[in-house]
C-alpha cells in the first residue's frame, strides 16, 4: 500500500483503531479483566440505553448539529409515568408500555412541533423539555422510588439477575443458543455482503476491490463469533442487547437505504438545497425531535428495568452520553455527516473508557475529565480534518 | 497635473481555474473621483479587494503604490491605517447597536478595557454633520432608512482618517432623491481634498460626479476616460464597457421548430419577504414557448432571480400575486414540489449555497430532487441511484472519478453539471437556468451551451437568466430585459444587441 493509501484507511477508520487501541490499553492495564465475558457482558447492560439514545440523536445531529437536552429527563418521565401505571395502579403490562410508548412520542411531537414549525431554536425547546420533564417526574412520583415489581417487565427490558436471553438448547455452562446467533448473523452478513457484489459485479456496475471486501467479512465475522463465544460462556444473550441490536439495524436501514434517510443528510448538508429540490425540511426536522421521544421512552423502559425501580433522579446526563457518542463517533456538529455504526463505536469506546477507568479505580471526577477531554478531541479532529479537505 | 495618490500597476489575480484579473494598471491622481464602470463579473470588486488588503499581498501579482510607497497589505486594518477606506455594497452594520457604536466598531475611543462613550458619541455626532445625517448617534441602526445607513457607513469611513474613499454601487439600494444627495456629498468632500474610487453602474450618475472614468472588461482595463477630453456620454461608456466581439464562443443552435407556449405567467407582482412593502417584482407577464430559449437580462438585484423562484412553488417572497399557466391550464403552485411535480425546475443562481450538498457524494446530489425515481416504497435502491448518476455523468462528461465523489472536491464547472444532472433527472418541461455559467470557465461554459441547445431540442423550454450580455444574446431565442422589478424590453433575436440592452436598462432607470 503506498502512503496515500495507508492515510486514507486511517482516516477511514480512525475510530475503530482508536477503539481497538484504547481497549487493548485497557487489556493492559487491567491485566485482561476488561475483556472477561463478565465484563463484557456488563459493558452491553450498562451501555444499552446509551446505544439506544445515540441512534435517536443521530437523526437531531445529522438535520445540522442539533441537540435534543431533555432525553434525560425524558427518559426518567416515561420511567416515572410506567412505573406509576404498573405498580401503583396495578395496569396490565402491555397496555403500560403502549402508553409510555405513546408518551414518549407525544413528548417528541411537542418539541418536534416548536423546532419544526415554529422554528425554535432545537437547544431552547429541549432545554425547557429537559426542565419541565425533571419536574413533572417528580410530580408523577411524588419524590419518592417506585419499585417494579413486575417480573415479565424487567426480563423483557433486559434488568435484574436474570436478563438473559435463555438458552433454548440446555448448554451446560456454554449457551449454545448465543452461539448459534452469533454464527447465523455472520452467515447473514456474508451472504448479502456476496450477493451484493455478485449482482453488481452482473449489472456491470462498479464493485470495488474483491479482496477488500472479503477482508472486511473476514474481520466482522471474526470480532463477531469472538463477542458472541465470550458472551456464551457467561450467561448468553443480554436481553438489552436484543433491544439495542433491533434499535440499531432498523435506524442503520432507515439513515442508509431509504428517502426519508436521505433527507435527513441533505437537510444537514444543505438545508437550502434540500427545500428548493422539493423536499418538506421542516417535517424532517419533526421526524428527528418525535423520533427521539419515542427512542426515550424505550431507553426509559430499559433503564426503570434495569434498576428495578423509577426515581425521580434518573436519566441525569444521559443526553450528554448520547450527544457524545454521536460526536466521538464521527457525526459532524455542522450536521449531515454521521453514520449509526459510527455512533455505535463512538459508544461503545465511551463504554470501554467508563469500564476501563472503572476496574482500574480511577477516581469517578477524574473518569469525567478523561471522557470530556476524548469529546473534545473527537470534535476538533472532525473540524480540523474537514478544514484540511477544503 | 496634481499628484498620483495611487498607483495600481500590472495586477494579475486568479482563483483557481478564472483569471479574474489580467494585468490591471489603474491610476488616481489626489483630489479627484475616478470611476470604476464595466459589466458584473467584469473585476471591479476583486480590485478593490486587492487594493484594501481583503486579498493580502501574495496572492496576486503586480504592485500597489501608496502616496510614494509600495504597499504590502496582508489585512484590512493595514490599508485603514494608511487612509484607504473601502465601503462595500451590501451595508456592514450591526442592526441592533447604535449609529455611534457601529461607527467606532473596532476602532473604540478610549481605552481597551474601557471605552470612553462620551467621546464615541461626541465624535460621531460631528461626522454624522459632515455627511448631513440629522440623527442622534445613540439612534438604532434598525431604525433608520437605507439611505441613511449609507451615510452612516460614510461618517463611519470618515471616523477612520479615510484619504481614499472606495464605495462599491453607493447607490445601488437607494432612491433618486438619496442618491442625489450622496453625489452631492461626494463632489463636497472632493472640493475638501478627498479622494475617492466610485464603483457604479448607474453611468448617468457616473457621468455626473466622476472627473475619470475607468472602464474595466474581462479583468483587464481597456480605456480611462478623462473629462473635458474625451466625450462622457452614457453611449460612449457602453461602448466601452461591453465592446467585445463575440468570437464564436456559442455552439449552433439546430434548427429547433418553435411549438406552443409551455409556461406564462400574467400580471406576477411579488413583495420583499422582509420588507413587506418592497415590490421585488412589479407586474411581469412573460412566457416561454416548447423549445424554446428565453433569455432574461438585467443587472444584478434587478429581480430576476426574486422572479424566477417565485414562480417556482414560492420559494421567494410574499404577497405573490398574479397568474401562473402551464400548457395553457391555470395553476397555483403551493410550494417546491408542487412545482417539481407540474414539470418545472429552478436550477440556482448559487450552487453552493442553494443548489448542491457539497457534503454528499455526486450520486446523491443527482437523485435529490427526483428520489422517487430511485426508490419504491421509500427504500432506495441504490444500484439503480449509482447507474442513473453514471448515465449524467457521461451524458454532461462530468470529470470525477466516481460518482461517489464529494461534490464539494469538484471543480465549479463540474459542480454546475451536477447541478444540471439533478434538474434533468427531475425530468422538467421547463427549466429555469439562473447564472447557469457564472464563475467556470470558458470550455464547461461551451459544454453547459451544448446541453441548453439539446434540452430545447428535446422540446423542453429554457429560460436563461444571466448578467453576461454575450451569453443571452448569443444563446438566446427571444429575450427579456429585466430592470428593478420590471419588463423593460422585449427582444428578439434579431433586434437585440448589447448597446440596445444596456440602454433599455439605463432608460428604465433614469425614468424613475
Amino acid at each position: 500500500m503506498s502512503k496515500t493509501k495507508v492515510m486514507e484507511f486511517v482516516k477511514k477508520y480512525t475510530m475503530i483503531l482508536v477503539l481497538i487501541l484504547v481497549t487493548a490499553f485497557f487489556a493492559w492495564q487491567t491485566e485482561g479483566k476488561i475483556l472477561l465475558p463478565q465484563n463484557i457482558n456488563n459493558l452491553i447492560a450498562q451501555n444499552a440505553y446509551v446505544f439506544v439514545l445515540a441512534t435517536g440523536m443521530l437523526l437531531c445531529i445529522l438535520t445540522g448539529g442539533n441537540i435534543d437536552l431533555s432525553v434525560g429527563s425524558v427518559v426518567c418521565f416515561v420511567g416515572a409515568v410506567g412505573a406509576t401505571m404498573m405498580e401503583t395502579y396495578e395496569m396490565n403490562m402491555w397496555l403500560s408500555i403502549l402508553i409510555m410508548l405513546l408518551v414518549g412520542l407525544a413528548i417528541g411531537a411537542w418539541q418536534g412541533f416548536w423546532i419544526a414549525f415554529v422554528r425554535i431554536p432545537p437547544f431552547i425547546t429541549t432545554l425547557s423539555g429537559m426542565l419541565v420533564f425533571r419536574g413533572l417526574s417528580n410530580v408523577v412520583l411524588n419524590g419518592m422510588t417506585v419499585s417494579i415489581t413486575n417480573e415479565t417487565f424487567v426480563k423483557i427490558f433486559g434488568g435484574g439477575a436474570d436478563c438473559y436471553v435463555p438458552d433454548f438448547f440446555g448448554g451446560n455452562g456454554f449457551n449454545i443458543t448465543c452461539m448459534l446467533a452469533g454464527v447465523i448473523a455472520c452467515a447473514i452478513f456474508a451472504l448479502t455482503q456476496f450477493r451484493g457484489y455478485f449482482a453488481r459485479k452482473k449489472k456491470g456496475y462498479e464493485t470495488g476491490s474483491f479482496n477488500a471486501m472479503l477482508a472486511k467479512v473476514i474481520v466482522l465475522c471474526a470480532v463477531l463469533l469472538w463477542f458472541t463465544y465470550n458472551l456464551s460462556l457467561h450467561k448468553g444473550i443480554p436481553a438489552a442487547l436484543v433491544w439495542v441490536i433491533v434499535v440499531v439495524l432498523i435506524y442503520g436501514y432507515i439513515t442508509s437505504m431509504t428517502t426519508t434517510g436521505r433527507y435527513f443528510y441533505a437537510v444537514g448538508g444543505n438545508e437550502k438545497a434540500t427545500k428548493l429540490s422539493g423536499i418538506n425540511t421542516d417535517k424532517v426536522y419533526f421526524i428527528a425531535y418525535t423520533n427521539m421521544g419515542l427512542l426515550a421512552a424505550l431507553a426509559g423502559m430499559l433503564t426503570i428495568a434495569r434498576m428495578t425501580s423509577a426515581q425521580p433522579t434518573y436519566g441525569q446526563n444521559y443526553e450528554m452520553d448520547a450527544i457524545g457518542s454521536c460526536f466521538i463517533g464521527g457525526a459532524s456538529a455542522y450536521g449531515g455527516v454521521g453514520t449509526v455504526p459510527g455512533v455505535i463505536i463512538g459508544a461503545v469506546l465511551m463504554g470501554v473508557i467508563n469500564l476501563g477507568m472503572s476496574i482500574m479505580g480511577v477516581d469517578a471526577n477524574y473518569q469525567r475529565v478523561v471522557k470530556g477531554l476524548v469529546l473534545l478531541a473527537a470534535v476538533i479532529f472532525d473540524v480540523v480534518s474537514k478544514r484540511k479537505s477544503q | 497635473m496634481a499628484k498620483i495618490l495611487l498607483e495600481m500597476k500590472n495586477i494579475t489575480k486568479t482563483f483557481p481555474g478564472v483569471k479574474a484579473l489580467d494585468n490591471v494598471n489603474l491610476q488616481v491622481e489626489e483630489g479627484e473621483i475616478h470611476a470604476l464602470v464595466g459589466e458584473n463579473g467584469a473585476g471591479k470588486s476583486t480590485l478593490m479587494n486587492v487594493l484594501s488588503g481583503i486579498y493580502p499581498y501574495g496572492t496576486y501579482e503586480g504592485d500597489i503604490i501608496y502616496n510614494g510607497e509600495t504597499c504590502k497589505f496582508s489585512k484590512i486594518k493595514d490599508s485603514e491605517e494608511k487612509g484607504i477606506v473601502i465601503i462595500h455594497q451590501e451595508l456592514a452594520l450591526i442592526p441592533y447597536m447604535t449609529i455611534g457604536e457601529n461607527m467606532f466598531l473596532g476602532n473604540e475611543r478610549g481605552k481597551k478595557a474601557a471605552i470612553d462613550w462620551n467621546e464615541t458619541y461626541g465624535q460621531a455626532d460631528i461626522h454624522l454633520k459632515t455627511v448631513g445625517l440629522k440623527e442622534s448617534s445613540r439612534t438604532l441602526i434598525k431604525d433608520i432608512g437605507v439611505g441613511k445607513q449609507q451615510l452612516v457607513e460614510i461618517a463611519k469611513a470618515l471616523a477612520k482618517n479615510a484619504k481614499l474613499l472606495i464605495l462599491d454601487e453607493p447607490t445601488a439600494s437607494l432612491n433618486e432623491t438619496d442618491s442625489q444627495a450622496l453625489l452631492d456629498l461626494l463632489l463636497k468632500f472632493k472640493k475638501e481634498g478627498m479622494t475617492c474610487i466610485i464603483i457604479s453602474h448607474k453611468l448617468n450618475e457616473v457621468a455626473y460626479v466622476a472627473d475619470k472614468i475607468t472602464v474595466i472588461r474581462d479583468g483587464a482595463t481597456i480605456e480611462t476616460l478623462v473629462k473635458g477630453v474625451d466625450e462622457f456620454s452614457e453611449e460612449r461608456i457602453i461602448k466601452g464597457m461591453v465592446g467585445r466581439e463575440i468570437a464564436d464562443s456559442f455552439p449552433k443552435r439546430p434548427g429547433v421548430k418553435i411549438g406552443e407556449v409551455n409556461l406564462e405567467v400574467k400580471n406576477w407582482t411579488v413583495y420583499h419577504p422582509l420588507y413587506s412593502e418592497r415590490k421585488v417584482c412589479d407586474n411581469v407577464s412573460i412566457k416561454v414557448h416548447k423549445g424554446e430559449v428565453v433569455g432574461i437580462s438585467g443587472l444584478m438585484g434587478a429581480g430576476r432571480t426574486e422572479l424566477a423562484m417565485s414562480i417556482f412553488g414560492k420559494s421567494y417572497g410574499t404577497n405573490i400575486s398574479g397568474q401562473l399557466f402551464i400548457n395553457g391550464q391555470e395553476v397555483h403552485l403551493k410550494n417546491e414540489r408542487d412545482a417539481i411535480n407540474h414539470k418545472l425546475a429552478y436550477v440556482t443562481e448559487d450552487r453552493k449555497g442553494n443548489g448542491l450538498i457539497l457534503s454528499n457524494p455526486i450520486k446523491t446530489n443527482t437523485t435529490l430532487a427526483n428520489m422517487a425515481g430511485v426508490s419504491s416504497h421509500g427504500i432506495i435502491d441504490k444500484d439503480k441511484e449509482f447507474a442513473v448518476a453514471e448515465e449524467y455523468r457521461e451524458k454532461l462528461r462530468t470529470k470525477c472519478p466516481t460518482v461517489e465523489q464529494n461534490v464539494g472536491n469538484l471543480s465549479g464547472g463540474n459542480q454546475q453539471k451536477v447541478l444540471l444532472a439533478k434538474w434533468m433527472f427531475a425530468d422538467p418541461d421547463v427549466l429555469i437556468l439562473d447564472e447557469p455559467t457564472r464563475g467556470i470557465d470558458v470550455g464547461a461554459k461551451y459544454e453547459i451551451y451544448c446541453i441548453i441547445n439539446e434540452l430545447a431540442a428535446a422540446g423542453k423550454s429554457v429560460i436563461m437568466i444571466s448578467s453576461e450580455l454575450p451569453e443571452v444574446l448569443g444563446m438566446s431565442d427571444r429575450i427579456y430585459v429585466m430592470n428593478e422589478g420590471r419588463i423593460v424590453g422585449e427582444l428578439s433575436h434579431e433586434e437585440a444587441t448589447q448597446e440596445v440592452i444596456m440602454s433599455c436598462i439605463l432608460k428604465s432607470s433614469k425614468g424613475e
